[in-house]
């Protein structure tokens, strides 16, 4: 236990997170996107689709009107929160994949609201923190166990993901559920609900939540002095602890700040999508929430304006996805298959140079040719 | 009393044993070698739709077979990332349960039904009699492997290669062990018995294949892992542990006078898991060089 003060034993080094480090993040972040909706074109013309058409399509659905941008966006809601949960963790030095959970817990707790009658607005803002609460009480058993245990939190996060879905089966089914539609929970009352921010379309004042909350983690984390420690910790634990910041406290406060928010984006999730406003059984409007902001978080490279732009984008592909299947008949599977690709890219360091390769090579080849027609 | 209880508990522990045990193991190897593969959940998951169809295009056998090629090219792609590239091991492996999730549920559309995919009577591992009931013949295999890579691991040259390439990266190089070869082949034999869980789940054990089948159950095999800190016939146990947990799951589910609600029985491995974990920490110890790309100075 003394060794430590000696200052002689090499100390455990963390790596730093592979997005924190890139060289030209926004070319990476666009590459890795190519890559995955080429790998999804491939595996397209394999299983017999036209992924011309297809991405046509999905580019139409998801940007050609304002129906197309604003369901867009809607999709993007949920994802820039969970988004920002999996990057305070990274952050903070963690992998933190327990959105998917928390989002759950905190849809049910924005259901929970709806049993009390309050005025309109005052209802809504509630509804939010306690969702936030829920999230964050949800996130607590992780946190405690890294800080007390050093429990991984991949494991322990996967773990309460797991145990927060058949909560909230359990809670669905037989606490929130609707008297007269056993298929779904209450509806959560007009006074609870966000408004439509454009009319005819189902994006609705969420949004604003949803970067609201994205700024106030932006100032936090580079405006205040905590923020720097979770930086500082996350970027070199180590140095961190030489300079008296205490990791164990960064630590907490990232697994709270993320649950806040995957706690928030389930309550826009039920709060803010027309036109049930209710958890359906079998949840699928909350099922994988959490793990599409991982790959909108490392597309976003991990920073809050980031993060706005990618969310937008794979709002894009979900909400164009539905259009493509649709018109093109390809499922909406797809979608999660180039996501998985573009984050299987985004691993990869040496991309951005595979990359200026390939630009080299084909400028040579350009000058090959300038200097025969000369 | 009817004892035949204890029969079947026993029955489906040794069933729900066997993915987790042949992840484990095949994840112990590599992380001796020093990848940590997250994506395990994925690869289960694609190699149980691989080996349902491997086994209807070629008989059982095929699709074990269909299975294991599989967890080992998905490794291998995860390895080549991680080693030559010198990729993040977090980011390749959620990116590899990402595309799993995706590719499953989408190849399930292709195969007709949404979410589900029945494989037929003929394509499917027959099983064995016994004096304890219908065992799958597989059963035997992953509880042999872990005291087979116990020794691979502990007695041969091999075994100490992969531990330098663990322990200490440098001098392994120094030593003349190209230790990247030596890292991708380890991830790429643990992505064969990974794949070989997976196709065990569709072809032998449950019949079919559902978008959901591997159930956390690559998390939990890495759970296993820790428990195990790195000892095969540790992650055997571990295996048998969380085999018992989901056996008495469904045991409880069947009780006709259910005295729990379903959705809390099915809870019970995964707070197990969070236990054996939190037990476990403190008392293992891992390779130095886990989780981190080898980079020659």
């Amino acid at each position: 236990m003394s060794q430590e003060s000696t200052g002689t034993v090499p100390q455990k080094e963390k790596i730093v997170h592979r997005t924190l480090t890139g060289l030209n993040p926004v070319i990476e972040s666009l590459l890795a996107a190519v890559v995955g909706l080429l790998v999804g074109a491939i595996l397209m013309l394999i299983w017999g689709y036209n992924p011309w058409k297809a991405y046509s399509a999905l580019l139409q659905g998801a940007y050609g009107d304002t129906y197309g941008w604003a369901s867009s966006a809607a999709r993007a809601v949920p994802l820039i929160l969970t988004a920002l949960t999996f990057s305070i963790g990274v952050r903070a030095g963690m992998t933190n994949i327990g959105a998917e959970g928390q989002v759950y817990i905190g849809a049910v707790a924005a259901v929970m609201v709806g049993y009390f009658t309050l005025p309109t607005g005052l209802h809504l803002i509630v509804g939010l923190i306690f969702a936030m609460f829920a999230g964050a009480i949800w996130s607590l058993g992780p946190a405690i166990l890294k800080i007390t245990r050093g429990v991984n939190e991949v494991i322990s996060t996967i773990m309460f993901n797991w145990i927060a879905r058949f909560l909230t089966f359990y809670m669905v089914a037989f606490v929130l559920v609707d008297p007269m539609r056993g298929e779904k929970t209450i509806s959560i009352p007009k006074s609870a609900r966000f408004p439509i921010l454009i009319r005819g379309t189902d994006l609705s004042w969420s949004i604003l939540a949803a970067v609201v909350f994205a700024i106030i983690i932006y100032f936090l984390l580079w405006h205040t002095v905590t923020g720097y420690e979770v930086r500082a910790a996350g970027l070199n634990p180590s140095a961190a602890r030489y300079g008296g910041i205490k990791s164990k406290r960064t630590m907490f406060l990232a697994f709270i700040l993320g649950g806040f928010s995957a706690g928030l984006a389930g309550a826009t999730i039920v709060m803010g999508n027309p036109p049930t406003y209710a958890i359906i059984s079998g949840m699928p409007q909350l099922l994988n929430a959490g793990f599409d902001g991982m790959a909108v978080a490392m597309v976003g490279r991990n920073h809050p304006i980031g993060i706005l732009i990618a969310a937008l984008f794979f709002g894009g592909l979900t909400a164009g996805g539905r259009m493509m299947q649709f018109t093109a008949g390809v499922p909406l599977e797809m979608v999660r298959v180039v996501e998985g690709v573009i984050v299987l890219t985004m691993a990869i360091p040496e991309l951005i140079r595979i990359f200026r390769v390939a630009r080299s090579s084909w400028s040579n080849l350009r000058g090959m040719f300038r200097r025969r027609s000369a | 009393m009817n004892w035949g209880f204890l029969l079947d508990l026993l029955r489906i522990s040794l069933h729900a044993m066997v993915p987790i045990t042949l992840t484990a193991v095949g994840e112990v190897i590599g992380e001796t070698a020093g990848l940590f593969n997250i994506g395990l959940e994925g690869i289960i998951l694609v190699s149980a739709l691989a080996g349902a169809l491997g086994a209807e295009a070629g008989g059982p056998i095929a699709g074990l077979f269909a299975g294991m090629l599989v967890g080992a090219l998905i490794s291998l792609i995860f390895s080549v990332i991680t080693t030559y590239w010198k990729g993040d091991q977090m980011i390749a492996g959620i990116g590899i349960n990402l595309f799993g999730a995706g590719f499953v549920a989408f190849g399930l559309i292709k195969l007709g039904a949404p979410g589900f995919h029945a494989v037929s009577k003929a394509a499917q591992i027959p099983k064995l009699q016994t004096p304890i009931g219908a065992l799958s013949p597989i059963i035997f295999v992953a509880l042999v492997i872990p005291f087979i890579v116990y020794w691979f691991l502990k007695r041969t040259r091999a075994g100490l290669i992969l531990k330098a390439a663990g322990e200490n990266p440098e001098a392994a190089d120094v030593a003349g062990i190209n230790v990247n070869l030596v890292r991708l082949l380890a991830t790429t034999f643990g992505g064969v018995l990974a794949g070989l869980g997976g196709a065990y789940m569709s072809i032998a054990w449950f019949g079919s294949v559902t978008k959901d089948i591997s159930a956390g159950r690559g998390f939990i095999a890495l759970a296993t892992v820790v428990f195990s800190g790195l000892n095969p016939l540790l992650a055997l146990l571990g295996g048998l542990i969380f085999g018992f947990f989901q056996s008495l799951a469904t045991w409880i589910k069947t009780l006709p006078s259910k005295p729990i609600p379903w959705q809390f029985v099915e809870m019970l491995p995964y707070i197990v898991t969070l236990l054996v974990v939190a037990g476990a920490i403190g008392r293992v110890r891992f390779p130095k060089a886990l989780g981190k790309p080898y980079k020659r100075e």
